[in-house]
């Protein structure tokens, strides 16, 4: 019995070591504040933690994370309006300081400034996304997710997640100046 | 080109090459630069900062609130303090004031009695001159009577 418990804590710390910067990544690009997303992280591995026993495997481990994080992600936003009337201090940067980290790569000063426009302007939509489009834009885009694993993690159909997915890329072209 | 890939799943956006490139560019660069953050605010050193305890904050909220009710109470006792003692020297004031005005009344009336009494004096005085004959008066009449027999 403690060779298994030894086993299986062995298990988890590799899928930690392996899965933890993209969950952070995630959270990172949902919430755009530092702090919490390194707390919904921390969050996400505790409760992965204390359930790891009934992980069956069914999907991969990196869907069954990222499952966690959206919903502790959904619970902290659904807290926070509930918690409207307190004063809280918010970390959230500015919708350009994503694009301040776009890597210059061999262009000239002109394009990275284009890419980084176009790199605000997507932001900007995102941000008016609906949770449920962001979270599934997010996945798709930043994660390249597959959008069978997309539908494992938010529990939606493959067609709903079609759908977010539609509305959300038109929204980031009408942003960007083309059609809707 | 993730984009381009999944053109299908995403929509009718393959009648444009340029719009669908500029997309794909966009989204790329969106995904690198919140990449580079990402692995950037990972890697930054944390600093542990201890929780405050409900307690510690409860205790600290009652310092703060007792603080203030010490500092708000010092302060208006010496405003009270400060006003009264403006009220006493006022009152004060006004009482010398009276008391001058009196003083000077009473002043007044002394000399305005005294100028009477003066006066009645001097008026006695010519009356009783008028009345009394002065001393030589008689001899003086005598000679007249001698003068003219």
């Amino acid at each position: 019995m403690a060779m298994a418990d030894e086993i299986a804590a062995e298990e988890f710390s590799a899928v930690v070591a392996r899965h933890r910067p993209q969950i952070f990544r995630f959270l990172l690009a949902s919430t755009r504040d530092v702090d919490l997303a390194e707390t919904l992280t921390q969050d996400c591995l505790l409760k992965a933690h204390k359930n790891w026993s009934s992980f069956r495997g069914e999907s991969s481990a990196m869907t069954w994370l990222m499952r966690i994080a959206i919903n502790l992600q959904k619970d902290h936003w659904r807290n926070r309006r509930m918690q409207f009337w307190r004063h809280t201090q918010s970390n959230a940067v500015e919708l350009d300081e994503a694009s301040e980290w776009l890597p210059s790569g061999e262009r000239s000063v002109e394009q990275q400034l284009l890419a980084k426009e176009r790199v605000r302007q997507v932001s900007k939509a995102v941000e008016r996304l609906s949770e449920r489009q962001r979270t599934v834009f997010l996945l798709r885009y930043v994660e390249e997710a597959e959008l069978s694993e997309i539908a494992r993690a938010t529990g939606l159909s493959e067609g709903t997640v079609k759908a977010h997915l539609s509305r959300a890329v038109a929204r980031v072209r009408a942003e960007l100046g083309g059609k809707r | 080109m993730i984009f381009k890939d999944k053109a299908g799943a995403v929509g009718n956006v393959a009648e444009e090459p340029d719009e669908l490139d500029k997309l794909d560019e966009a989204l790329t660069n969106f995904r690198l630069s919140i990449h580079a953050w990402s692995e950037a605010a990972f890697s930054r050193q944390r600093t542990a900062v201890a929780p405050v305890a409900p307690k510690k904050v409860w205790r600290l909220a009652l310092g703060w609130a007792l603080g203030c009710v010490l500092v708000a109470g010092g302060a208006s006792a010496g405003l009270w303090q400060h006003q009264q003692r403006e009220m006493r020297n006022a009152a004060a004031r006004v009482a010398e004031q009276q008391h001058l005005q009196e003083q000077l009344v009473a002043q007044q009336r002394s000399q305005q009695a005294r100028q009477e009494d003066d006066d009645l004096l001097a008026k006695v005085d010519s009356d009783v001159s008028r009345e009394i004959p002065t001393a030589m008066e008689p001899l003086a009449q005598l000679m007249a009577e001698d003068e003219n027999p």
